[in-house]
């Protein structure tokens, strides 16, 4: 089990209380109509599956019911930390 | 009233209509043992969810309900039969008793200026207290949550698990619980904590 702080909450909870929502800060094309078809493409259908660090959103489903930020390990699931929707990690510019 | 314009819906049984709690099929009575725990509803409350942002509604609350807006993560204030829990950053779940609930909802509605939500879930969620030196233990075998006292003091709200339903416990001393919980579940987290306590014994 894992065990997950919701930023919102303010306190760490038990993975059963959460359920993974994807992958996190994809950017919507600013103007759909005028970009390119893999611009497009790449937004709607392609994501990233890598070996470690990996962003994702979680939702806090059986509690304040929030979307937020994970940074998490995808080969030791260690979570190296949570933040707010619309927030950028602790660490980076 | 003010220039608001808005419909109440007064959820309140007619003399003609009947209203059942959503615990009016389930097994009740008590369960012989050393140190039962109290298992009981609280069908008469009043439930309105109130949704949009603190600043627009903690004076409005303070004003109508005579109570302080709880502002912080978990936390709740409480008068009498009247309460307001956090539940989320921008939703708080106000009880009151079942027969004020259209007159503190309209009250409500025009104290508050700007955006927000105020629904009456009354018939949508129902109350049961957990009480006696064994509540907290029958809390332990239902959910992930840590419910000692160091973590979980009086006054603390939590929206968790409790067995395999969602449920908002409150703790309201340290034997005693309240746990609201969702209609279509009812029965179920019900039997469950009747289950839960037969070791210790229920005064149902
Ligand atoms: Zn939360």
């Amino acid at each position: 089990m894992l065990k997950i702080h919701c930023p919102y909450c303010q306190e760490t909870r038990e993975e059963e209380e959460f359920h993974y929502s994807g992958q996190a800060h994809i950017a919507r094309p600013t103007d759909p109509e005028s970009c390119s078809d893999e611009d497009w493409g790449n937004y709607l259908y392609f994501r990233k599956n890598p070996r470690g660090r990996h962003m994702e959103m979680w939702v806090h489903a059986a509690g304040c019911r929030k979307f937020f930020n994970v940074v998490r390990d995808t080969v030791t699931y260690e979570v190296e930390q949570t933040y707010l929707i619309g927030h950028v990690p602790a660490g980076s510019t | 009233m003010s220039n608001n314009s808005y419909a109440i819906m007064e959820q309140q049984p007619s003399i003609k209509g009947l209203a059942n709690t959503p615990l009016v099929n389930v097994v009740r009575g008590a369960i012989p043992g050393p140190n039962a725990v109290g298992i009981e509803e609280h069908d008469d409350v009043g439930h309105l969810v109130l949704r949009g942002d603190a600043t627009l509604l903690a004076s409005a609350v303070t004003e109508v309900l005579d109570l302080a807006f709880p502002d912080q993560p978990l936390s709740s204030c409480s008068r009498d039969k009247t309460c307001i829990r956090w539940i989320s950053p921008d939703e708080w779940l106000v009880t009151v008793p079942g027969t004020e609930t259209s007159s503190v909802e309209s009250s409500l509605r025009d104290a508050i200026v700007g955006h927000v939500a105020i629904v009456n879930v009354s018939g949508g969620q129902t109350i049961v207290h957990l009480t006696g030196k064994h509540a907290s233990d029958v809390l332990m075998k239902s959910t992930s949550y840590d419910v000692h006292e160091l973590n979980f003091p009086t006054g603390k709200v939590i929206t968790t698990t409790l067995a395999q339903a969602q449920v908002i416990i409150r703790r309201l001393d340290t034997d005693q619980f309240e746990l609201v919980i969702r209609r279509s579940f009812a029965d179920y987290i019900w039997s469950w904590l009747r289950d839960a306590a037969t070791e210790f014994g229920v005064n149902g």
